[in-house]
């Protein structure tokens, strides 16, 4: 019998073997990390704990177990990122105008992990409607990365956005796992800044359905793990073609973990001469080489690639988004769910309810994206940007013509202190350089700890892939894992 | 002769466009697997999609797309094989996800037309602009509290059909006649049952004025028109509005109006400058629509014939003139039903009953064609009756008559009533011999020149033998012995 908070410690993987070998139960495994919950409350990693319900789960897991009736995920306590509809939890996508709202349906991925046997624990902070990169916007107060700088432990740190309080959760072992959706990078860097694996499948991968809506055309759910085994399991519990999302895509599920075969000899690897940008920092660009030396040693080919456009990537990204952001949110007007302050008509109404349920930097980009949709600037910034991003997508598809897949930086910097950045909003919309572009093209994108700063923190690389092919990243990613040997674990935990 | 409204500075010629929003015939919604009957309880028929709750998305219903193409092919119009749908954003209570997902760049349906049957008989062709798909809002009811509106959403997301025509339309007439043939095209393509009471099919009218030979002028309009009569009604006030305002000197404003039926005139709505920028997007929730040639040509080949058609077909092989066969064709169940009355039969004959003392028995009973006062079959016995001179066609009114009472075979009651006609040439002879012989002055009148006369006695013999003489012979008969 292993000690309870061990039982933390243990990768996905080895949880799920070792409930197979009966070293322990689920109901142990799921009480252990609730311990953990409890004493890292300060974390702010759930909005909504729900302990009793993952107990409940958890006896049931053990009694499929016994008769050996495990689903891929049985038994596994995750975190749910508060953005997926969950019935009879309350969902709040970490924003006033839904703090109370608690859901009558179960978003499709929620469903297929439950489905699979998945333990929820709780459901995990967000930026408000995952719209931001430090986790700084929710509603109900910042998440704090259990990461600490060597020369000033002190300091806050952001677990980066939007899926922070899942990013947290994992990397601090209140949860072997958690969901995040990602929409321009908010899976990959809180995963690089958490020391985590993060991965954005191809959009249409996993259903949409029930996942409260950002950008339709991007968002994206996914896993975040503290191995790339765990995440092609857990992967593989997410993704399906949903009939009731109509670009979810029809397509097989591959076996993810059988795609870790450690074998990457002949693999072409495209370095984007474009990810460099001005500025880029030493320590970056060192683990970037790092990186690619790696992938080298384990007999793949580097390729100098261009992707040309990448500088336009960022703008289109804050054009494209904000535009559907601003249509998607409009359902919350005060009607028939939700927050809604009374006014003396009903544009009063509308007006106070929005005003009051909504934070600035949601504000921001539904004025944003009101303004790029209206009349005599359509053309000049939606269809503009709707014509760069179907070029960055041509960009990437060129270079899959010569390369197997893509290997960048996840974020240009460690995670940095709350109350650090400027008040420029784009200095914060900077945090997805990086991870922007894939999401344009809507391509599978991994993130994975590589090494850590010089202060410290955990540094991600981003391995991108084909359309569907997250086998191909997946198998790339468990190659440099091993040789990038990360170990390092937030002090205290 | 065109349509013209005089002013006091001339002659105004009317320019008229409509938008007809004609519902589905479909069991669910366009995006949802929610029923759409009419008049269920409020907020029953709601799905999780049609109130717009968080993380909700559209699925196409394929039934309604095969709705539109199949009423893209009954206007002769082109079918669009891409078409994408866009939002149309805008804040309003019953519009619960804060847009309507339509089509606007790229609708299902192109160009078409549709033929006018006016009332005298002659025809015009209305270009059809575009037809695309939309979901209908829900509905405010703002009478069933002193001071809060309540919102049904059952109509929230039914599919609708926006059928928008060229402003090819000079004169209320036309407008309606257009209502009118569209609605009949949409319920033989069993697209739109065009219950214009129920909603299943509304009118937003365009109307503009113009001097003979001028552009378009600006033009207004209407919503919400919802009944023919209301179409024709609608335009002319407003048509004169616009004429009255152009001749004090005034300039008419491009807004929306709408239709008080009450009081039979438009009032303003909103004004342009309050007017929405819906900022139209493709909805990024939806993959645009693509269809395949054979896709069209399967639900072409599925096609009824249509009222055009059948209009060429009745007075080819009816010969029936252009203004009865429209009216025949107007409705499939009475084309039908004059089908299977005139089977076998005498066209003409069975035109004029079906539209004669059937469609008069029909009115005064406030029955239907589903629901005839006398059935196809026994209306057709009773053609066959005066056909084979067994009844007069002055005896067959009387046992039309009876058969709606009774509804028995006509047959059966000139039988039982004994109404079947004299040709005996006997028994003929015998009455008009009496009656000549009793009235031997009026004979000697006759024969003097009084030829008029000949009526007369045609009306004692008929008299004598209770209308039952068969009248052709009788005729024959009489005009002998006179001469």
């Amino acid at each position: 019998m292993t000690a309870m908070s061990d039982l933390t410690k243990l990768t996905l993987a080895a949880a799920r073997d070792g409930l197979k070998a009966k070293s322990f139960s689920a109901v142990e495994l799921t009480r252990a990390h609730i311990d953990a919950m409890d004493r890292n409350r300060a974390l702010n990693a759930f909005v909504t704990e729900t302990p009793d319900l993952a107990l409940e789960r958890a006896a049931l897991s053990d009694a499929k177990l016994g008769k050996g009736e495990a689903g891929a995920m049985e038994g596994l306590p995750i975190g749910m990122k508060d953005l997926f509809c969950t019935e009879g939890v309350r969902t709040t996508a970490c924003s006033r105008i839904l703090e109370n709202f608690v859901p009558p349906y179960e978003s499709t991925v929620s469903a297929n992990l439950k489905k699979a046997g998945a333990v929820v624990l709780g459901k995990t902070a967000l930026d408000e409607f995952a719209m931001g990169s430090s986790n700084m916007t929710s509603a109900f107060g910042p998440v704090i990365n259990p990461w600490k700088r060597k020369s000033d432990p002190s300091a806050r740190l952001v677990p980066g956005g939007s899926s922070g309080g899942s990013a947290t959760a994992v990397a601090a072992r209140m949860a072997l796992a958690a969901t995040g959706t990602d929409t321009g990078g908010s899976i990959r860097q809180p995963a690089a800044f958490c020391g985590l694996v993060g991965i954005k499948p191809t959009y249409g991968r996993c259903s949409r359905w029930g996942v409260v809506a950002f950008a339709s055309s991007l968002d994206q759910a996914g896993p975040m793990t503290r191995t790339v085994r765990d995440a092609a399991i857990m992967l593989g519990s997410m993704v399906g073609h949903d009939p009731k999302d109509s670009t979810s895509a029809p397509v097989a599920v591959p076996d993810f973990e059988a795609a870790l075969s450690g074998d990457i000899r002949g693999l072409k690897v495209g370095i984007p001469k474009e990810y460099r940008p001005d500025g880029l920092s030493d320590e970056i660009s060192k683990l970037w080489e790092a990186g690619v030396d790696m992938l080298k040693a384990a007999g793949a080919t580097p390729v100098e690639i261009s992707l040309p456009h990448t500088k336009y990537a960022l703008p289109t990204y804050y054009i494209v988004a904000p535009a559907e952001c601003s249509s998607n949110l409009a359902r919350y007007d005060g009607v028939r769910y939700g927050l809604r302050v009374e006014g003396s008509t009903l544009d009063e109404m509308y007006a106070k309810t929005r005003a009051a349920g909504f934070g600035e930097e949601v504000r921001r980009r539904i004025l944003i994206g009101t303004y790029v949709l209206s009349a005599g600037y359509y053309d000049a910034y939606y269809i503009k940007a709707q014509k760069v991003r179907r070029l960055i997508a041509d960009d990437f598809a060129k270079a899959f013509e010569t390369v197997d897949v893509i290997l960048t930086p996840t974020a240009p910097s460690a995670a940095f202190g709350l109350g650090e950045t400027d008040d420029n909003p784009v200095t914060m919309w900077l945090n997805d350089v990086f991870t922007i572009p894939t999401s344009l093209a809507g391509l599978p994108g991994l993130s994975l700890p590589a090494g850590l700063s010089a202060d410290g923190l955990p540094l991600g690389l981003q391995l991108i892939g084909r359309p569907f092919d997250e086998e191909t990243v997946l198998r790339v990613a468990d190659v440099m894992e091993r040789s990038a040997g990360f170990s390092a674990m937030p002090a205290g935990v | 002769m065109s349509y013209v409204i005089q002013g006091e500075t001339g002659d105004w010629e009317l320019v008229i466009g409509l938008e007809v929003h004609a519902q589905i015939t479909s069991k669910s919604k366009l995006f949802s697997g929610s029923a759409t009957d009419f008049g269920a309880e409020p907020n029953t028929q709601v799905s999780l999609v049609d109130a717009a709750m968080p993380g909700m998305l559209p699925v196409i219903n394929e039934h309604c797309i095969e709705q539109a193409v199949r009423t893209g092919l009954g206007l002769k119009a082109k079918i669009n094989l891409t078409s994408v749908f866009a939002r149309k954003n805008y804040f309003y209570a019953d519009l619960p996800q804060g847009y309507q997902i339509s089509q606007y760049e790229y609708p299902v349906v192109g160009e078409g037309e549709v033929i006018l049957d006016m009332p005298d008989g002659s025809t015009r062709t209305v270009g059809i602009e575009r037809l695309h798909m939309e979901q209908d809002a829900g509905k405010s009811l703002h009478d069933q509290h002193p001071s809060k509106s309540f919102i049904d959403l059952n109509r929230s997301g039914v599919a609708l059909m926006e059928i928008v025509s060229k402003p090819d339309m000079r004169s209320p007439e036309e407008a309606a006649a257009y209502v009118t043939k569209l609605r009949s095209i949409l319920r033989y393509l069993g697209t739109c049952d065009g219950n214009m009471a129920e909603g299943s099919m509304r009118c937003d009218v365009n109307v503009s004025v113009r001097k003979a030979g001028e552009p378009y002028r600006t033009r207004a309009e209407i919503k919400n028109v919802n009944s023919i009569r209301f179409v024709s009604q609608a335009i002319d006030y407003e048509a004169r509005r616009q004429i009255d305002v152009y001749e004090e000197g005034g300039e008419v404003v491009q807004e929306t109006r709408l239709f008080d039926a009450a009081k039979g005139e438009t009032r303003s709505m909103r004004s342009k400058e309050h007017a929405h920028d819906y900022r139209y997007f493709p909805d990024p929730d939806l993959l645009p629509l693509n269809l395949t040639q054979d896709y069209v040509e399967a639900i072409k080949a599925g096609l009824p014939e249509l009222p055009d058609e059948k209009k060429a077909r009745f007075i080819g092989d009816y010969q029936l003139s252009p203004y009865d066969a429209g009216l025949l064709v107007a409705e499939q169940a009475t084309a039908d039903f004059f089908e299977t009355v005139a089977k076998g039969r005498d066209p003409k004959l069975a035109c004029n009953w079906v539209m004669g003392d059937f469609a008069a028995a029909m009115n005064r009973l406030g029955r239907t064609i589903e629901d005839p006062p006398v059935s196809a079959a026994n209306l057709g016995g009773l053609i066959d009756l005066i056909a084979d001179n067994t009844i007069s066609g002055r005896i067959a009114k009387e046992v039309f008559e009876l058969m709606v009472e009774t509804g028995k075979a006509p047959a059966d009651i000139v039988a039982e009533k004994g109404l079947k006609q004299v040709t005996d040439t006997g028994a003929i002879e015998s009455s008009i011999d009496a009656v000549l012989a009793a009235n031997a002055d009026k004979v000697a009148e006759y024969r003097g020149g009084k030829d008029k006369l000949f009526g007369f006695f045609v009306g004692q013999v008929m008299k004598a033998t209770a209308g039952k003489a068969n009248p052709a012979m009788l005729n024959d008969i009489l005009k002998k012995k006179l001469s």
